[in-house]
């Protein structure tokens, strides 16, 4: 089986109003103690660091965790049958003892023996089926479920509510409660049988809704949600709401990437600017999102002097057309705006350099990334705009819009600005006040600004880039939009024989964009982090998190 | 006197139904659905959205979901947040902290304030009160954000004075010096004018001449006759401000990570969380209610003049 | 004590026969109004008139900003961003590349009718409720007290955000609207502390002997509450107003922070405070300006409130 070398992954949507976010609690400064300085160097293998977390947003089960702040916990937690390398991205085997297929349907999965639960029961090929079929099943109403979809049989264990959750009508009961394409072999073999050929499969099995779950778990799962059981290098010790999250290693840990410190404590913050000023004074070890007071002008180099780190990822940042508001139907308006834009100038002044200007829809670190997809279209020319606006014949107000608690206002504000000196028309900036009212503003279609987007890849390739975000009714379709004729490349693509013809097809979908110009793209995302003095070789995996196999605490 | 205490105590009873009541209401009528933005920028699925319906009772109807809030909250259980958590613990958790600061901004705004007050109301017009006037002044227009986010760079970050996050719970008192200044600024100036006022008010009312025709010391007339007079409007002030102090806790909360009921609020708020904003409010108007109670019937103390029956 | 010779009776201050006697010299026997001897004081008062020009100033910036500058307050150079002070623009640029000194001007109109309308309203709404509270006691004063209770107890986020998206049809709202919203949800939330203030005075003034002696002479209620009472309750009100102010501009800020407040083209101070948040650290003209301009500007109401009501003072002559 073919596996794509990529750079970056992840599934965590950053919401960026957890940010903001955060709440009351208690807290025990346990693991720092402070600006230690003058370290000799050597590493200390009991040392305990804290980390900056967010209050996770649902209860601690891999298959219900997608949101960065429970992420961080899952997957220190658990391992699944592969991982990611934490700097190349690549997919290992971890519990997997190999995954073999011959027609990219059918998987056989072979685990490797020795690894345990924290509760000291042995991970069994039933583990994985258990727990896949449990996040599928739409009564259970999982986060993850969507995961499963490419697996025979999921249609059976997951209904949709014919009229949206909206609607007076509910979700038929599913049909049954395991998908037909799973199948347990043996102890330590299972098989994958998916509805058609996918050959990036594979690669989403380091993803936390595939994460084995005990027994326990089953028995009593409001007990495994006080104590949460994985298979983990760190184990479960002690959780106090909205103050910290208490791991410490697990010293069974089969897999050969173990930590070289003993205690991980996941320190809640009641902001991101709170936290900033705790790292900077020693309070705190690792911050994975410096937020924008300490971007601004590149503060945080002089503040964490010798101790920030900055590196891409797999996320970009666009604005997407509301495809049912007539407003926006003219594509030459919609080609005027995105001349307009000048990205570099504002990546280099709203965020001082931390931002990588767009040249097409999907990012660089993919595999199958094509470079100026965009055209002349992703770079700022006033005259051609000017053009494409008179001959669009739009005489109006531009109007943007998006979430006011996620910390978007400058970059918009500053958006609508190059587009209103451009072209000379006027730019509004109107925000909504909260997530959550303009996640179902968007949802029930009723947007009738340009809004914002963001994407973040699920795994590594050209395809989820493409197939998610701008097929006729695909999920993430926030806008609307819809091309037979992408839609028909798109399916050629996915049934093409191997992945370089595939990614040639779907190149071909991208350039479709160019012409309809449905979403501006605006650049690619990078995080910036910073440490303490007490650490060696903290670093951010590919998934944005602290690479836990790298990171020592210095003896004091 | 009893029995004015007692039909105070009773009047709670209405306050609180129509205080949880209006607020569940008021969070209910947010606009936004509040499982809609827990998955991130993308959708989430439908089953999920569902299952959390259903476990909150938001099919129900208002006056339904409020029933049954109402028979937990009467049993001891105030419900569980949407991220799974209880609500009891949290607010049992935060509520500390938030009192802590709370009391530590009215003593600093107290003391301050009252001192300024006293001493330029004294004075009179001069140097030392326009000084007194316009620091005061450019505190207030300054919003807290600001201001602590000032303070703390400069005390914490550059001079090194103050931790620069409090973290811990319960928060040690002399960690929440700064913070409880930052929080307290805004009154700070109204105590110090109103003290200032009532003091220049009554400086020369009857009874000052009187007692200083007595021939009583000027510091008897100030502290006994003077103060004890001038204070009725800024202790009515005081007592309302703890309430509103604890409230008015978000910001600074959030920026000296005080793990107060101040996010509680604003995350339910933003998240719709109709449970914790109950709960957590509903303590504070409780708060509210038993320090105005306690200002009334400072009044009788303060000014012999008023009776209840 | 609204009628100098009431006034003048019962209190037996010496020094007002004295100012009496002086003004009936210069202006015949016809003894003046209050105000119109209020007015004669306040002029001479270095205080008043200091105050009061500034005041004028900040109103005439609000009416016609194009008298001081010529440069359009919503027009942003990036390429400018966070540059310092300069001949070409006085107050430097902020973060997005808009003009300081030109934001700061325009920026005076929304802030001054925020400020002073809810200050207005809040007063309004919180002096009815507490006179009448304070003058009637009993049930009346027990509801009023415990709907002022729920009020206050109102977190002023919860209230901003229901009360401002509920009355705003989607997004299309013109500023005024907006500005009015606004005014509405502050003083709406504000309210009680007034009440709480002005009850107290008045029970306070109800047990005065001149409130005793005007009900003994048959005064109607209304004429006892609004010139015997109100004139004692005004001056802690007036505090609280004049500071109330500058609170109510800083609320705005906190309210177009949430994303429910004024927003663009409408330029405020409190806005371009909250604008320079993230900033502080390396642009600080961008928060000092605004800062600076919004504390002059309540600095002289506060002023101007203090030589208002000392004029009005019989007592503090």
């Amino acid at each position: 089986m073919r596996k794509p070398r990529w750079i970056a992954a992840s599934v965590m949507p950053l919401a960026l109003a957890l940010t903001i976010a955060g709440c009351g609690g208690g807290s025990e400064d346990s693991g720092s103690n402070g600006n230690t300085g003058g370290s000799t160097g050597a590493s200390d293998p009991d040392g305990a660091l804290s980390a900056f977390g967010t209050e996770p947003e649902n209860p601690l089960i891999p298959g219900n965790t997608t949101e960065s702040g429970g992420s961080k916990v899952i997957r220190s937690l658990f391992t699944g049958l592969t991982r990611y390398d934490p700097v190349t991205g690549e997919s290992k085997n971890a519990v997997a003892e190999k995954i073999d297929t011959t027609d990219s349907k059918v998987y056989t999965i072979k685990l490797k023996s020795g690894w345990k639960f924290h509760d000291g029961t042995p991970v069994k090929a039933k583990n994985f089926v258990d727990a896949w079929n449990f996040t599928a099943a739409s009564p259970n109403g999982q986060q993850g479920a969507s995961f499963f979809e490419q697996v025979q049989g999921y249609k059976d264990v997951h209904t949709e509510d014919p009229d949206g959750t909206a609607g007076p009508q509910k979700a038929p009961e599913p049909t049954a409660k395991e998908m037909s394409g799973l199948k347990v072999v043996d102890d330590s073999t299972f098989e994958v049988t998916l509805n058609a050929p996918f050959a990036v499969f594979p690669l989403k099995l380091g993803y936390n809704p595939f994460f084995p779950l005990p027994d326990s778990f089953f028995s009593d799962q409001k007990a495994f949600e006080a104590k949460p059981v994985g298979n983990g290098p760190f184990k479960f010790v002690s959780r106090k709401p909205n103050a910290e999250i208490v791991l410490t290693r697990n010293d069974d840990y089969a897999g050969d990437d173990k930590p070289k410190f003993k205690d991980l404590t996941f320190k809640i913050f009641e902001s991101n600017e709170a936290a900033y000023t705790a790292i900077v004074g020693g309070d705190l070890d690792f911050l994975d999102t410096i937020p924008p007071t300490g971007i601004a002008g590149g503060k945080y180099k002089q503040d964490l002097e010798g101790r920030n780190g900055s590196t891409p990822y797999m996320g970009n940042q666009t604005l997407t057309f509301p495809y049912y508001d007539p407003t926006y139907a003219n594509v030459d308006l919609r080609k005027a705006l995105s001349l307009a834009i000048n990205r570099q100038e504002i990546v280099d002044k709203i965020f001082d350099g931390t931002r990588i200007p767009a040249d097409g829809w999907v990012n660089p670190a993919v595999p199958g990334y094509a470079k100026g997809q965009c055209g002349d279209l992703c770079t700022y020319n006033p005259e051609k705009a000017k053009e494409y606006l008179a001959k669009s014949g739009f005489k109006g107000t531009v109007k943007f819009s998006t979430n006011a608690d996620g910390g978007h206002k400058d970059w918009m504000t500053a958006t609508c600005n190059s587009i209103k000196n451009a072209l000379g028309i006027e730019c509004l900036y109107e925000p909504i006040p909260t997530f959550a009212e303009t996640r179902q503003k968007i949802n029930a279609r009723q947007m009738n600004a340009i809004f914002r987007t963001g994407w973040i890849a699920d795994y590594p390739s050209i395809e989820n880039f493409l197939n998610q975000l701008y097929r006729t009714g695909a999920s993430s379709n926030d806008g609307e939009y819809s091309n037979p004729k992408l839609d028909e490349i798109l399916g050629r693509a996915d049934s093409a024989p191997s992945v370089d013809e595939a990614n040639k097809l779907y190149q071909e979908g991208e350039r479709i964009l160019a012409e309809d110009f449905p979403v501006i793209p605006l650049w690619n995302q990078t995080a910036q982090y910073g440490w303490s003095e007490r650490l060696d070789g903290a670093r951010l995996t590919s998934l944005r998190e602290l690479d836990l196999t790298n990171v020592t605490v210095k003896k004091k | 006197m009893g029995r004015y205490v007692l039909r105070r105590l009773l009047q709670l009873i209405p306050v609180f139904i129509g205080t949880t009541f209006l607020i569940y209401w008021l969070v209910w009528s947010l606009p936004g659905d509040p499982f809609s933005g827990k998955c991130g920028d993308r959708p989430c699925p439908d089953s999920y959205v569902a299952a959390m319906v259903e476990k909150f009772n938001f099919d129900d109807p208002l006056v339904v979901q409020y029933g049954k809030y109402m028979l937990n909250v009467l049993q001891g259980n105030f419900g569980e947040t949407f991220r799974g958590l209880d609500v009891g613990e949290l607010i049992g958790e935060a509520y500390p902290n938030t009192i802590r600061l709370a009391l530590v901004a009215l003593a600093i705004e107290a003391v301050i304030g009252l001192a300024a007050g006293v001493l330029t109301g004294l004075r009179g017009r001069g140097f030392l009160d326009n000084l007194v006037l316009v620091s005061t002044l450019f505190l207030i227009s300054l919003p807290v954000f600001v201001t602590g986010f000032v303070l703390q760079i400069t005390l914490g970050f550059e001079l090194k004075w103050i931790k620069t996050t409090v973290s811990a719970s319960p928060a040690p008192w002399e960690h929440l010096i700064v913070p409880g200044f930052v929080l307290g600024s805004l009154s700070m100036a109204y105590v110090t004018r109103l003290t200032r006022t009532s003091i220049a008010e009554n400086k020369r009312a009857d009874y000052v001449r009187t007692a200083t025709a007595k021939g009583l010391r000027q510091r008897r007339v100030v502290g006994v006759h003077l103060l004890r007079n001038s204070a009725i409007p800024v202790v009515t002030f005081l007592g309302t401000d703890l309430g509103a102090l604890m409230g008015g806790a978000i910001v600074t909360e959030g920026i000296f990570d005080i793990k107060g009921i101040g996010s509680l609020v604003y995350d339910g708020i933003l998240g719709k969380e109709g449970v914790t904003v109950t709960g957590v409010v509903t303590l504070l108007v409780m708060v509210y209610l038993l320090s105005n109670l306690l200002v009334d019937l400072l009044y009788a103390v303060l000014d012999p003049r008023i009776r209840y029956d | 004590m609204t009628d100098p010779s009431t006034a003048s009776a019962v209190t037996t201050a010496p020094e007002e026969f004295v100012t009496a006697a002086e003004h009936a010299e210069v202006k015949g026997n016809k003894p003046r109004s209050l105000a119109s001897d209020a007015w004669h004081d306040l002029r001479r008062r270095p205080l008043f008139l200091v105050s009061a020009a500034l005041i004028l100033l900040v109103l005439l910036m609000s009416f016609w900003p194009s008298l001081f500058t010529s440069v359009d307050p919503n027009y942003a150079e990036l390429s400018k961003s966070r540059e310092g002070p300069s001949g070409a623009a006085w107050f430097g640029y902020d973060n997005q590349g808009y003009d300081l000194f030109s934001r700061t001007i325009y920026g005076s109109r929304a802030s001054i009718i925020v400020g002073v309308a809810a200050t207005l309203l809040t007063v309004l709404i919180g002096s009815t409720f507490g006179l009448l509270a304070g003058y009637y006691g009993g049930w009346l004063d027990g509801l009023m007290s415990r709907i002022a209770d729920v009020f206050f107890g109102l977190p002023f986020v919860l209230g901003a955000i229901v009360i401002l998206s509920s009355f705003r049809s989607s997004g299309d709202t013109s500023p005024t609207q907006i500005i009015l919203l606004v005014v509405l949800s502050i003083s709406i939330l504000s309210w009680p502390v007034c009440m709480r203030i002005m009850r107290s005075a008045a029970i306070a003034a109800k047990q005065q002997d001149y409130v005793k002696a005007a009900r003994a002479l048959g005064a109607s209620t209304s004429r006892i509450i609004l010139r015997h009472m109100l004139p004692n309750a005004v001056a802690p009100v007036l505090v609280y107003a004049t500071i109330a102010l500058g609170a109510f501009i800083g609320a705005e800020a906190t309210l177009s922070f949430l994303g429910i407040g004024l927003r663009a083209p409408v330029v405020s101070w409190g806005v371009m405070i909250s604008d320079s948040r993230d900033v502080i650290r390396v642009a600080p003209h961008s928060l000092l300006f605004p800062a600076a301009f919004l504390t002059a500007t309540v600095l002289a109401f506060v002023m101007l409130g203090d030589a208002v009501r000392e004029a009005l003072d019989p007592k503090a002559r």
